[in-house]
């Protein structure tokens, strides 16, 4: 059994457990240790730059979701929701497994990669060019900063609009309006 | 058998989702769910003892070519990683929101939601 299952199956417990315990803050802390079991995995896949970033946003994810439950009673509300609609939804994502783990079958073997058997995709095109049109010899950081840097430009937008939403969120004055709104609506 | 154990990952972060009263539990779900899916398109990428994208010195470029991974679906899971950070913060703000106004993180309880 090689590195990889067992990272993986150590991740899927990892999850089980961060779903079905009862207590949020060890909750969270499964999630965290799922994280950096991926991050583990990122390293031996050959990606060190996304073992890098996913640590950083690991410990940025418990911090957020840390500051969300602590210091709030009444955090762990357990059961589930009734129980047809559970079995139902069960018995819904047992067969969405089931059928992803049949694609997934079909999928050609392991450790070959697209680019092994068809040629001339982009990735052999940026593995063989790149080093030689681009200063920066890491080829996933060409990717993202001078192939692709409409992309990472998108991207960025992308977290400034949820980080825009977020603060629009929490701010306090919009907030107390619409609840006073709210109050009038209902004495009306 | 690595892509069906991905597919399971992301198979429990869904039962987690649709299943879970917990507002906070559900948020942890999709995280899991993005977990999964990250590590499906990395391993998608993956070549059996192959080196990381980074041409060392003394490295010519058909042999870098020839054992390297797969560079393209790395700098996309590199983008959906920041990206989730992003959705994770919205997802919390609101969860904060939704408990100074209810008093609670269950969301059976939450009952005047269609405004």
């Amino acid at each position: 059994m090689s590195l990889l299952v067992i990272l993986l199956v150590l991740m899927i417990i990892g999850a089980i457990i961060a779903i079905e315990t009862t207590n949020l803050l060890s909750s969270i802390v499964c999630m965290g240790a799922v994280g950096i079991m991926i991050s583990i995995l990122y390293l031996f896949m050959g990606a060190p730059d996304l073992a890098i970033a996913q640590l950083v946003v690991e410990v940025l994810c418990l911090i957020i979701l840390i500051r969300a439950t602590i210091s709030r009673d009444l955090t762990s509300v357990t059961g589930d929701r009734e129980f047809f609609g559970m079995v139902v939804t069960a018995a819904l994502v047992l067969v969405i497994a089931v059928a992803g783990v049949m694609m997934f079958a079909d999928f050609p073997e392991f450790g070959r990669p697209v680019m092994d058997r068809i040629a001339g995709t982009a990735s052999a095109e940026y593995l063989a060019r790149g080093p030689e049109q681009v200063v920066p010899r890491n080829i996933v950081s060409t990717l993202i900063l001078s192939y692709r840097n409409s992309d990472a430009l998108g991207e960025v937008a992308v977290l400034f609009c949820a980080v825009l939403g977020a603060l629009a969120i929490l701010r306090r004055p919009a907030r107390k309006q619409e609840m006073e709104k709210d109050r009038e609506a209902d004495a009306v | 058998m690595e892509y069906a154990l991905c597919m399971v990952l992301i198979a429990v972060g869904l039962y987690g989702a649709v299943v879970k009263k917990n507002v906070v539990k559900i948020v942890i779900s999709l995280v899991i769910i993005e977990f999964g899916i990250n590590a499906l398109l990395v391993l998608i990428g993956y070549r059996a003892a192959g080196c990381a994208p980074v041409l060392n010195p003394g490295m010519t470029v058909a042999t870098f070519t020839a054992g390297a991974v797969d560079p393209l679906p790395q700098a996309m899971v590199m983008t959906a990683i920041v990206i989730n950070l992003g959705l994770l913060i919205l997802m919390v703000a609101l969860c904060i929101r939704l408990y100074e106004r209810f008093g609670t993180f269950d969301i059976t309880e939450m009952r005047r939601l269609k405004g």
